[in-house]
């Protein structure tokens, strides 16, 4: 076989290159290094609505990523839905009267869960549950309600006539 | 018209027995796998005949359609004011489907075609029988190297083809068309993400590598012996491997990207 | 790994090969029908007959790579289509054979070429096959050769690389596949002299299967006339001079007419030409 060690040395560098390129594609592409479950403890808040919240979407304080939603699931006895969240230890002053609250990233965008603290002096602990939460908005609610109220309005105005 | 049906029928059964023969085939070629790593030298000399040498047509077609793909997505995102998600055009273009099919088909027509007329001459010229007579298994000294060769191969050069792609995109986003840098790097890394979008597309890789070597290798060993009957095989080589490429595409991203 | 199909001759018997009732077909076309054949151990056998007449074929089956229809081969007393694939390839390791075209490996050299089945069946160190190779090779007269490639080599050259690797690991039997095939005089001259000076020099058993009836006559001990899927004679090269069928004589002496006519079937010449 002629020339093995060179054959040698670029097939090596044909794997480091690959396993280079994975990593390029891992740390800098995509979402990886923004967020690592590593040092992380739990919440749950239960909501009636989520609306288009996913798994992995983004837990949010003040517009800064703090977490990451990990898991969802419904409430067939009190109907409602629950969602865990893993938030970085780094945060964990949040009072326990904080609301969660989920919100749309611009006009058409992803979904998100936004925590505004309250005022209380107790804090939130790992595993500990949300109380105040707010649902996703959903458009069609949203554009009934606007219909009903324009109804309404037009009655009251039409029954204030001469 | 009693003939043509009668010649449907054959094609319909030839057709069946090759999808068997080449199913026999991939269970005897994994059944060479083990030999395979007891000998590193020959894997070795492989991997350096189907990857590295793929590597330029990979990396230089990775560049090409990293800056164009920058560049189409300049235009038209432009009109929308919305330039700076340019990173994520094309980064998750390129991860999620370019990058491994394009690298599929690249690696279908230069290294397939290869190993299928390597096997495919081997076999006219007797090689394979005369080492059958000698009592070593063709399928496991032959075939069995090249095939993990090349499933080994195509996720690597996939990723370096992503890899690449993207720092083309940059190269014409931001270098040339004034894409603000920042604004192209992290819109990229708050959309890819690294489950959804990059492990699915290595696991795109795999499967591709996975097919498109099992075809080039079987084709080279079932060839008709004869030149004609080489360059044939050749020929369905590329045309199947890219049949094969794009349809398993179409089913994955069906089931990794649906809902 | 030694399977118990490569320890030395089972039964000591006269015939190496025994052939009964073999009968063949590929698709539709009958290759054999009833053949029976015996192939003496130690002695040149030889199997001609006219092109197509499945000799390439006969030679696959005795080597396993392919099945009768029906009948049986024996080889050494073991019914070949028989064995498994591990009895098998040990018995291929007693056998060499030597193809048409050589069949080397163009990825090694002629050395690599004949070292392969030594590296690839024994334990042997680099050393010891380095001369065994070298042994071979000086057998066949092309020991300075041993850093060519394949490619490099004349037929005739690349053919007795081919019989330097087949008589590597010692065989018992060897195959060869039309030799003589389109060689100038000096390479023919070469192989027929290698060809019996090893059978006798090594007691081997040969099988060759050609259709150069002057040079394999010469050489061969016993000879089996196939045509049409059947002997059609067998003997000594000398008792089949002397033969009383009109086909074997034909083909013996190389005669354009005779039971294989020399016009293909074809109406009438006269009316064919009067016939516009």
């Amino acid at each position: 076989m002629k020339q093995t060690k060179t054959t040698e040395l670029l097939v090596g560098m044909l794997i480091a290159a690959g396993v280079a390129a994975l990593f390029v594609l891992a740390m800098k592409v995509s979402n990886l290094s923004t967020f690592s479950a590593a040092n992380s403890y739990t919440l749950t808040a239960r909501f009636d609505n989520i609306g288009g919240l996913k798994v992995r979407s983004a837990v949010v304080a003040g517009g800064v990523l703090v977490g990451r939603i990990s898991s969802i699931d419904y409430d067939n006895r009190r109907y409602e839905a629950v969602v865990v969240m893993e938030v970085d230890q780094a945060y964990d002053q949040f009072p326990d009267d904080t609301v969660a609250s989920i919100y749309t990233a611009g006009l058409l965008g992803e979904q998100y869960v936004a925590l505004d603290p309250g005022g209380s002096e107790e804090l939130l602990a790992d595993g500990s549950e949300i109380e105040f939460t707010t649902s996703a908005l959903v458009l069609e609610k949203l554009v009934g309600k606007f219909l009903l109220n324009s109804a309404e309005g037009a009655e009251a105005t039409e029954g204030d006539g001469p | 018209m009693l003939e043509w049906i009668r010649g449907l029928g054959r094609s319909g059964f030839s057709f069946f027995q090759t999808l068997g023969r080449s199913n026999l085939f991939l269970l005897k070629m994994l059944a060479g796998i083990p030999s395979v790593l007891v000998r590193p030298r020959l894997l070795i000399a492989q991997l350096f005949s189907v990857g590295v040498l793929s590597l330029p047509i990979i990396v230089v077609s990775g560049a090409f359609v990293g800056m164009v793909l920058a560049l189409q997505g300049y235009n038209t995102l432009v009109d929308f004011g919305a330039e700076e998600s340019l990173g994520v055009v094309v980064a998750l273009s390129i991860v999620r489907e370019l990058g491994p099919v394009v690298t599929g088909l690249l690696f279908a027509g230069r290294a397939g075609s290869a190993l299928t007329a390597e096997i495919g001459l081997m076999k006219a010229t007797e090689q394979l029988a005369g080492m059958e007579m000698m009592a070593v298994d063709p399928i496991h000294r032959v075939i069995a190297p090249r095939f993990i060769a090349g499933f080994i191969s195509m996720p690597l050069l996939a990723a370096i083809f992503s890899a690449v792609g993207i720092y083309g995109g940059y190269f014409v986003g931001v270098g040339l068309l004034g894409v603000d840098e920042g604004a192209y790097w992290a819109q990229m890394q708050s959309k890819v993400d690294l489950y959804d979008d990059v492990y699915n597309g290595v696991i795109k890789s795999v499967v591709f590598g996975f097919v498109a070597t099992w075809i080039a290798v079987f084709e080279g060993y079932d060839t008709v012996p004869t030149s004609e009957g080489v360059s044939r095989s050749t020929t369905r080589t590329v045309v199947y491997s890219a049949f094969a490429v794009l349809g398993l595409d179409f089913v994955l991203t069906a089931l990794m990207f649906g809902d | 790994m030694q399977s118990s199909t490569e320890k030395t001759a089972i039964n000591g018997s006269e015939t190496l090969v025994k052939i009964r009732g073999l009968h063949y077909a590929r698709g539709d076309r009958v290759i054999f029908d009833g053949v029976d054949l015996d192939i003496p151990r130690g002695k040149l056998t030889a199997i001609m007959g006219p092109s197509g007449s499945g000799k390439t074929t006969l030679l696959r089956l005795i080597g396993g790579q392919l099945a009768p229809d029906q009948g049986s081969i024996e080889v050494d007393g073991l019914r070949v289509h028989e064995l498994g694939r591990t009895d098998l390839y040990g018995l291929r390791r007693r056998i060499g054979m030597l193809f048409q075209s050589g069949a080397l490996l163009t990825d090694l050299t002629v050395f690599d070429n004949v070292a392969f089945p030594l590296r690839e069946h024994t334990d042997l160190p680099e050393a010891m096959i380095r001369d065994l190779v070298l042994m071979k090779l000086q057998a066949v007269g092309l020991r300075g050769a041993r850093d060519l490639q394949p490619s490099e080599l004349s037929g005739g050259m690349a053919r007795r690389v081919a019989l330097a690797r087949a008589i590597a690991l010692d065989p018992m039997m060897i195959m060869y596949d039309e030799p003589f095939t389109g060689q100038d005089p000096i390479s023919m001259g070469v192989l027929v002299q290698l060809i019996r000076l090893l059978n006798d020099a090594l007691g081997l058993t040969s099988i060759i299967v050609s259709h150069d009836v002057k040079e394999t006559a010469a050489i061969s001990d016993y000879v089996y006339v196939i045509s049409e899927g059947k002997v059609i004679g067998q003997g000594t090269p000398e008792a089949l001079g002397k033969t009383d069928s009109d086909l074997v004589n034909q083909f013996m002496q190389g005669l354009p007419d005779g039971p294989v006519p020399f016009h293909y079937p074809a109406p009438d010449y006269m009316e064919d030409l009067l016939n516009a």
